[in-house]
């Protein structure tokens, strides 16, 4: 008989962010004692809000099925001969003489172990599971060294079939009766694995994520129809309102005219980052003096949420212009000597120390005076209160201020987008300044952490220096600004590993190019893109490879000699034939782009490797060879190290 | 206008957790940025015995001081702080129900448990927490706390902080917490306008850092002297509190630079840690005498 399984483990609110990856480590680590034990069946789904993380199962045994194993008796016993050995043998393994039998010479019984019933191996298992399910940060609630759990676990719900499992965790015991919505539902509601799901929603809780998104998404396309108005669309807040809420309704509210004054960029993230509400936009992609909000609840009868919201909203928009107008009673300049008190990093010093090595960098990088300017303000805007508030606005703001503080485009705009990139698929910033300034901030960022050995280890990056990183690569390679990185240090070998992922994974270059390409090098990132575009144009031609092939063996030749002769040739000493034909096209083609030359050189060098014995007897001879095949790699290796192509050869 | 007076919702709040077997306090008499760091918190929370407290603190945050013109933000405002150790099972129905009982009709409101862990680092504290949104305000700090003074607490408290002119400002729909109906009458601007006004262009301006390092020192010293005395611990937590507070307004007057500030704050939390312990010495031979 195959039995379902359904569990619930009811806590208080689970930050949004976390649930879905400890679903699915739950669902793993359920569906690995399955089949660890082997009870059969499979997980068949998962679910959760804030407040409960639900499994379902399917197709469970009963119990585990009856093991036979084939036990030898040992040889002591060989002639089975009473004695009162044997006889306590024989009771230990509660066996009669007559359940043993021959097999050549020696002698066996088959062991039959019943397997345990699926209920109690699972009342067995499950505290330990449940408490093992990953989170980023636990939480102890029932006094010191008891169970953690990410929030206080509150009820359990653990039926197999119609029959509760029964187990503890924390002083609470599972069985069959759950809990529904805060305020919508009853505190306690008898459920099956039936109705599970349906007497669930009658106590309002949608336990389908989709079904949450739908609902809202829904929504907010009736609360917009016909008023010429969009969502601004936004995955991310999408997927945290639906795991904030366990009966989502959405709603639309309003704030005043006035507060479109002030920039987007500070409505906005006052009404995500603080507010949870999505922007709304007009039919020309303006902001419209409205947002949505997700409730955790049925409706708003009366108005009081929509009505609290706005009033709520109200408020942040007034901190905002307050902020705004407080903050202009100094301008970004007269707030450099404070930068001294605001901390970059406790081993590296203020931003005052790193305002005046940016500005060097700049300058050091060719950087103009508008440059300059920008570098030496960029920072001023950490130590407004809009930045204080906002955190998220830094470098916008003080682009912003910088703006309305009658400061030259080529200096706002460059402090504007200074940040960016911010992440894979942020813009780069959109002027030369900003690029030189985004490089340099982020240049003295790696390098200051390095030199305090803050270099990312694993998975742990706490200052974001891989994405900084990044940012240099991406700015150089996509930006108006290339940047002549470094090879010294012990950030060559991270930027090298970063340089290699973007053109590998983000460009999608073979990754064997890529390195054929760096070996050649990779300081300037416009070159190496430009060397990388040819190789990846010349490889399906047919000649290519095998000349690549005969590259390899080349460097190997060479290797194995130990060429490191970096005289010339001479033109004298080279046989008629094979030999003199390859010498005679390398200098025909000299000077001609690589794309020309493979196809003429290739069965040169073939019939080279055919016909003529690099390791000749006479050493004069063998050294002028080698100086040959030495020079054919050297003329190529401005574009890439041919060697590194991986050929079927 | 609706809702409670100011007044009329601390005294609800204080009868529904009397209710609920608290002891009601007053507010401490010394300076704190926040409920938490008055001894009814920091040192009840630590050791195996269970208890209930609830007290109105006024918490000043020098930095915060607007000078009375921002509507939202307050030099000092006041927090109602509930201790509630250990935490019962029922403890976020108990909370909902004090909304109940100064007027909130839940029915009607969108209330939401955001994800906020609270830390204190001076005072070797950190719980596990959320910010408690009630139409979209944030209108309550919950915390569950782990560590205080740095030793894992026998018993987890929960620690309710409300705060209040937000709540009021909310019950009586006003938008400035200077126009909340302090008592019948009287609204909160002419009972703390002076107050905020005053302070701000001290914290400010007008402080003196010198004597403010001065005296500094000088809590420090007291404090390390009582606690080698050992015999006292709440006089010494008095110090730790002075120190807080006068860091707060070197802060606050822009006066602590980089390099001293990581140094300030390890004096401080050195001295709040110095304190902790002396506290659970205090009750380690009570904890053995009841093995």
């Amino acid at each position: 008989m195959s039995l379902p399984f359904l569990l619930e483990i009811g806590t208080e609110e689970i930050p949004d962010w976390m649930i879905v990856p400890a679903l699915n480590n739950l669902q793993d680590m359920f569906q690995s004692l399955l089949d660890q034990h082997a009870l059969g069946g499979k997980v068949a789904s998962i679910a959760a809000t804030p407040r409960r993380l639900v499994l379902r199962a399917d197709g469970l045994l009963e119990q585990q099925a009856t093991k036979k194993e084939r036990r030898r008796v040992p040889p002591v016993f060989k002639d089975l001969a009473t004695s009162p050995a044997l006889e306590s043998y024989l009771r230990k393994n509660q066996i009669s003489i007559g359940d043993i039998y021959h097999e050549g010479p020696d002698h066996f019984y088959t062991k039959e172990t019943s397997g345990q019933a699926t209920a109690a191996i699972l009342a067995r298992e499950l505290p330990n599971l449940i408490l093992k399910i990953q989170w980023p940060k636990t939480m102890y609630w029932n006094g010191k060294d008891s169970e953690r759990f990410i929030r206080p676990v509150r009820w359990l719900v653990a039926l197999l079939s119609d029959a509760v499992v029964p187990f503890e965790i924390g002083g609470v015991h599972s069985g069959d009766t759950t809990v529904g919505h805060r305020l919508l539902g009853r505190p306690s509601i008898l459920v099956s694995i039936e109705n599970f799901e349906q007497q669930l929603k009658s106590n309002g809780v949608i336990l389908s994520a989709d079904q949450r998104r739908d609902k809202i998404e829904t929504e907010i396309a009736g609360l917009l129809a016909g008023k010429g108005l969009k969502v601004k669309p936004d995955p991310d807040l999408l997927h945290t309102l639906v795991y904030i809420t366990e009966f989502p309704t959405a709603i639309l509210g309003g704030f005043d005219l006035q507060y479109l004054e002030l920039p987007q960029e500070v409505l906005t993230t006052v009404m995500r980052h603080h507010q949870k509400y999505f922007s709304v936009v007009d039919a020309d992609g303006n902001l419209a003096p409205n947002f949505i909000a997700v409730m955790n609840t049925n409706a708003d009868p009366d108005g009081l949420v929509r009505h609290g919201n706005e009033r709520v909203l109200r408020a942040r928009f007034n901190d905002a212009r307050f902020f705004w107008q407080v903050d202009q009673k100094r301008n970004l300049e007269a707030r450099l000597p404070d930068l001294s008190t605001v901390i970059f990093q406790a081993k590296v010093g203020s931003y005052f120390q790193k305002t005046e090595r940016i500005v060097a960098l700049v300058q050091a990088l060719g950087g103009d005076r508008n440059a300059q300017r920008a570098a030496l303000l960029c920072k001023c805007d950490l130590t407004t209160d809009m930045v204080k508030e906002f955190t998220d606005l830094q470098g916008v703001v003080g682009g912003l201020y910088a703006k309305v503080q009658n400061e030259p485009k080529e200096v706002w705009q460059a402090i504007y987008d200074h940040y960016k990139p911010l992440s894979m698929e942020d813009a780069v910033p959109s002027t030369l300044n900003g690029c030189l300034l985004s490089v340099a901030d982020k240049w003295d960022t790696l390098t200051e952490c390095f030199k305090v050995g803050m270099a990312p280890t694993g998975s742990r990056d706490p200052f974001g220096l891989r994405r900084a990183a990044q940012g240099i690569v991406r700015i150089s390679a996509e930006g108006d600004f290339n940047f002549d990185l470094p090879q010294r240090g012990e950030l060559t070998e991270f930027m090298r590993d970063r340089v290699e992922y973007y053109f590998r994974d983000v460009r999608g270059f073979a990754y064997d190019e890529v390195r054929a390409c760096m070996a050649t090098g990779w300081n300037d990132l416009l070159d190496l893109q430009r060397r990388l575009k040819r190789v990846q144009a010349v490889r399906p031609t047919p000649d290519f490879e095998p000349l690549a092939a005969s590259f390899k063996r080349i460097k190997n030749i060479l290797k194995q000699a130990d060429y490191k002769d970096g005289s010339a040739y001479r033109e004298d000493l080279f046989e008629p034939g094979p030999e003199r034909d390859l010498y005679q096209e390398i200098r025909r083609t000299e000077g001609q782009p690589l794309e020309s030359r493979i196809g003429p050189l290739r069965p040169k060098v073939d019939l080279f490797f055919d016909k003529v014995l690099v390791n000749a007897p006479d050493p004069n001879i063998r050294r002028n060879r080698l100086a040959l095949l030495q020079s054919l790699l050297t003329e190529f290796s401005d574009v890439a190290d041919f060697s590194e192509i991986v050929t079927e050869r | 206008m609706s809702g409670l007076s100011f007044q009329d919702t601390v005294f609800a709040l204080k009868k529904y957790w009397s209710d609920r077997g608290c002891i009601i306090q007053e507010p401490y008499d010394v300076e704190v940025g926040a409920g938490t760091m008055a001894p009814e918190t920091f040192l009840r929370v630590l050791g195996p015995q269970p208890y209930r407290v609830a007290y109105v603190q006024p918490s000043r945050r020098p930095a915060d001081g607007r000078y009375g013109e921002n509507p939202n933000r307050l030099y000092k405002h006041q927090q109602l702080q509930v201790i509630l150790k250990p935490s019962p099972a029922d403890v976020i129905d108990q909370y909902l129900g004090s909304l109940k009982a100064i007027g909130i009709d839940l029915g009607k409101h969108d209330i939401k448990f955001e994800e906020d862990n609270w830390e204190a680092p001076t005072l070797g504290a950190w719980g596990i927490g959320w910010q408690v949104m009630l139409d979209g305000l944030e209108i309550t700090q919950f915390t569950y706390f782990q560590q205080c003074g740095g030793f894992d607490l026998d018993l987890v408290p929960a620690e309710l902080t409300y705060g209040l002119e937000r709540i009021v400002a909310f019950l009586q729909n006003v938008d400035s917490v200077y126009d909340i109906e302090w008592a019948p009458g009287v609204r909160y601007s002419e009972v703390r306008f002076e107050d905020e006004r005053q302070f701000s262009k001290y914290n400010f301006e007008l402080a003196d850092v010198a004597m403010l390092w001065k005296l500094f020192d000088l809590h420090e010293a007291e404090c390390q002297r009582l606690l080698k005395a050992a015999e006292v611990v709440l006089p010494a937590y008095d110090q730790v509190l002075k120190c807080s507070h006068i860091f707060n307004l070197l802060d606050a007057r822009g006066a602590i630079s980089v390099t001293e500030r990581v140094g300030v704050i390890a004096r401080v939390r050195k001295l709040a840690l110095g304190v902790a312990q002396a506290w659970m010495k205090q009750y380690q031979p009570q904890v053995e005498a009841v093995a």
